[in-house]
């Protein structure tokens, strides 16, 4: 029944309202943010806009804060996804063994994941608060700090402060992901491995992890493009601050645009964002259309 | 796994899963707890972790002194039409791309899953200057319309793979009886896709629901969502932490529960990394 012929117009009359939307919201927004990199836009007075060519891109090379930025963005991705999935994998091997109260615990871990990011960053603030806040009173009641900590307004902690609390709000996507891998594996692999006298570690080495790499694979690849892009958290929580501590590329380019109506240049940003995420995303959507398509 | 003896397997795997979710609830549940916790019991320190009276006054203060009641209802309907608009536009995309073979179809599909890949800040500047031009700046349509930049890619990707799921035989079968594809996606397709459906509706509204850039971007006093508004208040009321938690937790129950109602078929939608984290 697949309809195969070239006049079959059909397909495409039931894709145009998607691809209508979509264009307009998606496409032609993107072409303008390239266009806009190149133009000194002012947002109220779009007429005074000029032609500046690569003048944004090669202030870019020289401002300071996009390299802090840039070095923050490297750190921010590679901790959290690291920990992420150190956590999300112990937590699914874990959820993977037996025991009776296992489908509650499956259901329970993942609402962090739910949680709006307003409110993540409305519960973390609250835990990380300096005069009242349950991290400080527990850390000192075990005697671990002598002193409250100032979380987030210390230019020290408030970037580890605040990749904790994504890595809180993540890691239950991995855990997630991998439970689905774990399930896929045959038991008789498993079996042949004892019979060969394998230790529970070489079982793991040997048979889980080979089979669970795929997945994994794909969990890391797109969770590395969510964490580089995500800067909502960051933004409820110390809004980049205190300085440049918690600037991110992303944040840094929403910024420029919101407080300081710098549209070309925010423009210039995100497209240097992009282009550094783009070897990312192909590797990912060839694997994907690869499965899929 | 070889069978366990009892203490073995309480240290080994429930103890570890008791931390785990001791990690991912504690948390959530220190936000309820402060949501009804009077305001003396909440600015003293060493940080009193039971409440010695329950009260309900952050929450009545909340409901009757701002505007929250009116910005939760603006979020449920933006979210629904966001549900509306997603899926419209969604299913019969998603089954073209399951039921018919056209030239560009693999690179149609494959651009639906990149453009969910774009950066947000690429989009939201020119989105902003465009809702502008429009005049749909602070308006339902334009909230809904910025939220479509998400709910469609992630609606026809989960929704390819439902439509998947149905063998392509029994629609055969409907047209050679004589009926038109239109009744055949209507009375055989639909009714078969329908928890499909309800799961990428479900999901599409929990995204739209906790969205805070877009929203935040698009909207003004008048179409203001709860997210926005209570990072309004964040602002506004810094030291009121009371009142702060009792709006978190009236904003995060309902996702919450709506949440744990689809996760097990979330899994699919997973894997074919059309789920927003």
């Amino acid at each position: 029944m697949q309809m195969q012929s070239r006049h079959n117009w059909l397909p495409y009359g039931f894709l145009l309202p998607a691809l209508a939307i979509t264009g307009l919201v998606i496409i032609y927004p993107v072409l303008q943010t390239g266009f806009l990199s190149l133009q000194n836009y002012v947002l109220y007075s779009p007429d005074e806009s000029r032609f500046v060519g690569l003048a944004h891109f090669k202030a870019l090379w020289k401002d300071e804060v996009f390299w802090i930025s840039l070095g923050h963005s490297v750190v921010w991705v590679g901790g959290i996804v690291c920990l992420q999935l150190l956590l999300g994998l112990g937590a699914a091997l874990l959820l993977n063994q037996s025991f009776w109260w296992r489908g509650l615990a499956r259901a329970l871990v993942i609402v962090p994941w739910a949680l709006p990011s307003v409110i993540i960053g409305l519960i973390w603030t609250w835990i990380y608060d300096y005069n009242v806040g349950v991290l400080n009173d527990l850390l000192l009641r075990s005697g671990l700090i002598d002193q409250p900590v100032a979380w987030l307004s210390n230019p020290k902690t408030s970037l580890p402060a605040i990749m904790l609390t994504l890595v809180w709000q993540g890691f239950p996507f991995f855990a997630v992901m991998i439970l689905a891998g774990l399930q896929t594996v045959p038991q008789e692999l498993y079996e042949a491995a004892r019979m060969d006298g394998a230790s529970a570690f070489r079982q793991f080495w040997h048979v889980t992890l080979p089979s669970i790499a795929g997945i994994m694979a794909t969990a890391v690849l797109l969770r590395i493009i969510w964490v580089a892009n995500s800067l909502d958290i960051i933004l409820v929580m110390t809004g980049g601050g205190p300085g440049y501590a918690t600037h991110t590329l992303p944040l840094y380019a929403f910024l420029r645009a919101y407080s300081e109506m710098e549209f070309g240049y925010a423009a210039a940003l995100a497209v240097v964002m992009t282009i550094l995420l783009l070897g990312i995303v192909f590797v990912y959507v060839r694997r994907q259309a690869k499965e899929l398509a | 796994m070889t069978q366990q003896k009892p203490l073995h397997r309480m240290l080994l795997i429930e103890l570890p899963v008791l931390l785990i979710l001791l990690f991912a609830l504690a948390p959530f549940a220190w936000m309820l707890l402060t949501a009804f916790k009077p305001t003396q019991e909440l600015s003293v320190f060493p940080v009193r972790y039971w409440p010695d009276h329950f009260t309900l006054a952050h929450f009545e203060m909340l409901l009757q002194r701002t505007s929250f009641a009116h910005n939760w209802f603006n979020s449920f309907l933006i979210a629904s039409g966001a549900v509306i608009v997603g899926l419209s536009v969604s299913i019969p995309a998603a089954y073209a791309f399951s039921r018919f073979r056209f030239a560009g179809r693999s690179y149609i599909l494959t651009g639906f899953l990149v453009i969910n890949m774009f950066p947000i800040v690429l989009l939201i500047i020119p989105l902003f200057v465009l809702m502008r031009h429009l005049g749909l700046i602070d308006t339902f349509v334009g909230v809904i319309i910025g939220h479509s930049t998400f709910s469609i890619p992630f609606s026809i990707w989960m929704l390819v793979s439902y439509f998947n799921a149905i063998p392509q035989d029994l629609d055969e079968a409907a047209m050679i009886d004589g009926a038109s594809r239109l009744q055949t996606i209507r009375l055989v397709v639909l009714p078969l896709i329908t928890p499909g459906v309800v799961t990428t509706a479900i999901y599409v509204f929990i995204t739209s629901w906790n969205e805070y850039l877009f929203a935040m971007m698009l909207s003004g006093d008048k179409v203001r969502p709860v997210t926005v508004a209570l990072q309004l208040f964040i602002g506004e009321f810094t030291v009121q932490w009371g009142l702060l938690t009792a709006g978190g937790a009236l904003i995060a129950l309902p996702v919450t529960f709506l949440f744990l109602l689809i996760q097990k078929r979330l899994v699919g939608g997973l894997t074919a990394g059309a789920v927003k984290s």
